[in-house]
């Protein structure tokens, strides 16, 4: 699924961030990846997200190698990767369903194919009563689990998650990640970035450490 | 468009108890791309160039009414000989065209009316047959086709001092210069049609600029450059339509006031230089549809020149 070989990050003439990252994940894994702020968990979602090319190394994802792929390739495999960005990136002039709907628009699909997917899932992280606002309405919690629906509506093989509970309480956070669980059963594979000690005392995975820009695994 | 959506949330009837959904908003919002300054840019562009294709098929209607009305009436000049009879000469000239095919009728200028004609110059009260001047046979062709000009001119050659003037230098002249006109017409029309594409092309950079956001979302959820450039192409085939039916819509008044004013009172009863040349400013049916087309193509090179500006814009985002 995901195989990285002696990978090297900087960012323009910086230090290096990510050093000799050698590792692989396999398919339906769940990892938690965590690690000092600054550790560069971010930058590490990031190349596997492709919107990072790493300074070295090789990046084999879904088979693939990641440095050869054409742009209708790199969409293709965007489709096959839900990602929960740390600031989650929504768009602002698009209500929430609209949001969460969009990676379903953008394939072509028809709203009413997927209408009620995405109202059941939006009522499942408890933003029912929330589908018709604008994000700039939302409350940072909010904004969090519209981002984290728009990320698993696609079912998508892959889950990367940049801090997914930040910004909610213990009880909501504890639903979410099992949500996470579900779709791990289901067959997605999960890398979930984060601090919070509690959330992975929750559940029993492999933590990968990320310290001094090399990545340590712990089972 | 996007301004009523927000407000019509939550008053159609709701399904199982809840507010209906809003149609889903456009990806790329509408006001973040429409310039009403580019509406206003590709209308005024869409009139001139109207304009433009109204004054070429003028030229070209009444060029060819010109060549058709010119070739429809060619002279026999007959110069007197000493020694000669002239009236015999000026018979045998009228019955040779007379003969000729496609013919209709051929009648000899009397000497009363060649005085007349030649009054202005030389006065009144004159005795033309104590001077050499010139007499004519004017000959009416039905069907300029079927008449051999030059087989003609042949047959002529009996006739003593008799030369054909068919005007073939005059048409040719004004069909020379009709051509050149539309040509040039048709140069500026492309020349407007370009300047147009660039500031499409102008605006539809901006608009990506605008909405890097947006784009890069789009990315991230797996949409293709097709697609992108889809959201942005839509709002210029929309703009493109209304600045066209804008500027069209407006050049064809102006073809009707143009009309209307040199048949109705005020016309000049074909006096003015202008008139006489193009009979009236009277725009046909071709103009119209011209303006109509121009519209068309408009709407569509809008659209095309967006669609390509983001797709070669996203390609070198890579
Ligand atoms: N676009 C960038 N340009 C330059 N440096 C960057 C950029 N993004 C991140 N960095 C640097 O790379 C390092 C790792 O950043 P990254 O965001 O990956 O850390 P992180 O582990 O996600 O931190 P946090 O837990 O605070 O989110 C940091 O020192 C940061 O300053
Ligand atoms: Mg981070």
């Amino acid at each position: 699924m995901i195989r990285f070989e002696n990978v090297g990050l900087r960012y323009d003439m910086g230090p290096e961030i990510l050093r000799d990252l050698t590792f692989t994940f396999a398919p339906r894994s769940f990892h938690f990846l965590t690690g000092p702020s600054g550790a560069g968990k971010t930058s590490l979602l990031r190349l596997l997200f492709l919107s990072l090319k790493p300074t070295r190394g090789l990046i084999n994802l879904f088979g693939k190698d990641v440095a050869t792929l054409s742009k209708r390739e790199l969409s293709g495999i965007r489709r096959r990767i839900g990602m929960v960005f740390q600031d989650f990136r929504l768009l602002d002039h698009l209500t929430t369903f609209e949001n969460v709907a969009l990676p379903l628009r953008v394939q072509g699909k028809a709203e009413t194919d997927y209408r009620a997917d995405v109202v059941d899932l939006l009522k499942w992280v408890g933003l029912g009563e929330r589908m018709h606002v604008l994000p700039p309405v939302l409350s940072g919690g909010e904004k969090q689990r519209a981002s984290i629906a728009r990320a698993v509506i696609g079912q998508p093989e892959l889950l990367l998650a940049d801090e997914p509970t930040g910004n909610v309480d213990p009880v909501l956070g504890r639903r979410l990640l099992r949500l996470f669980m579900e779709l791990n059963k289901l067959g997605t594979s999960v890398v979930i970035a984060t601090h919070d000690i509690n959330l992975m005392d929750q559940f029993d995975a492999p933590r990968a450490v990320l310290e001094d820009g090399h990545l340590r695994i712990e089972e | 468009m996007s301004a009523a959506e927000h407000g019509t949330d939550g008053d159609l009837t709701a399904v199982k108890g809840e507010p209906e959904l809003r149609p889903s908003a456009q990806i790329v919002p509408q006001r973040s791309v429409a310039g009403s300054a580019l509406t206003l840019v590709v209308a005024i562009m869409s009139f001139l160039a109207c304009l433009t294709l109204g004054g070429v098929t003028l030229i070209r209607d009444a060029a060819h009414t010109w060549q058709g009305e010119i070739g429809r009436e060619v002279t026999i000049q007959i110069r007197p000989i000493d020694g000669v009879d002239t009236e015999a000469e000026l018979n045998k000239a009228r019955d040779i065209a007379m003969a000729a095919p496609g013919i209709a009728g051929a009648r000899i200028v009397s000497t009363a009316e060649t005085e007349r004609l030649l009054e202005p110059w030389l006065g009144s009260g004159l005795e033309l047959s104590g001077l050499p001047v010139p007499r004519l046979v004017i000959v009416e062709v039905a069907d300029a086709g079927a008449t051999d000009f030059g087989a003609l001119r042949q047959a002529l050659t009996e006739v003593a001092g008799a030369s054909l003037d068919d005007h073939g230098l005059w048409t040719e002249r004004l069909a020379a210069t009709a051509a050149v006109l539309v040509m040039i017409g048709i140069g500026v029309l492309v020349l407007v049609l370009v300047a147009m594409v660039l500031s499409v092309v102008f605006a539809t950079r901006g608009a990506m600029a605008g909405n890097r956001s947006v784009v890069e979302v789009l990315h991230f959820v797996g949409a293709e450059d097709g697609f992108i450039a889809g959201q942005f192409q839509r709002h210029f085939m929309v703009l493109g339509l209304k600045g066209g039916l804008a500027g069209g819509l407006a050049a064809m008044a102006v073809f009707a006031i143009g009309n209307l004013l040199s048949r109705g009172p005020l016309g000049t009863g074909g006096t003015t230089g202008a008139e006489m040349l193009f009979g009236g400013f009277a725009v046909g049916p071709t103009g119209y549809l011209g303006a109509l087309g121009v519209v068309f193509v408009v709407a569509v090179l809008t659209a095309a020149t967006s669609r390509i500006t983001v797709q070669r814009h996203l390609a070198m985002l890579s």
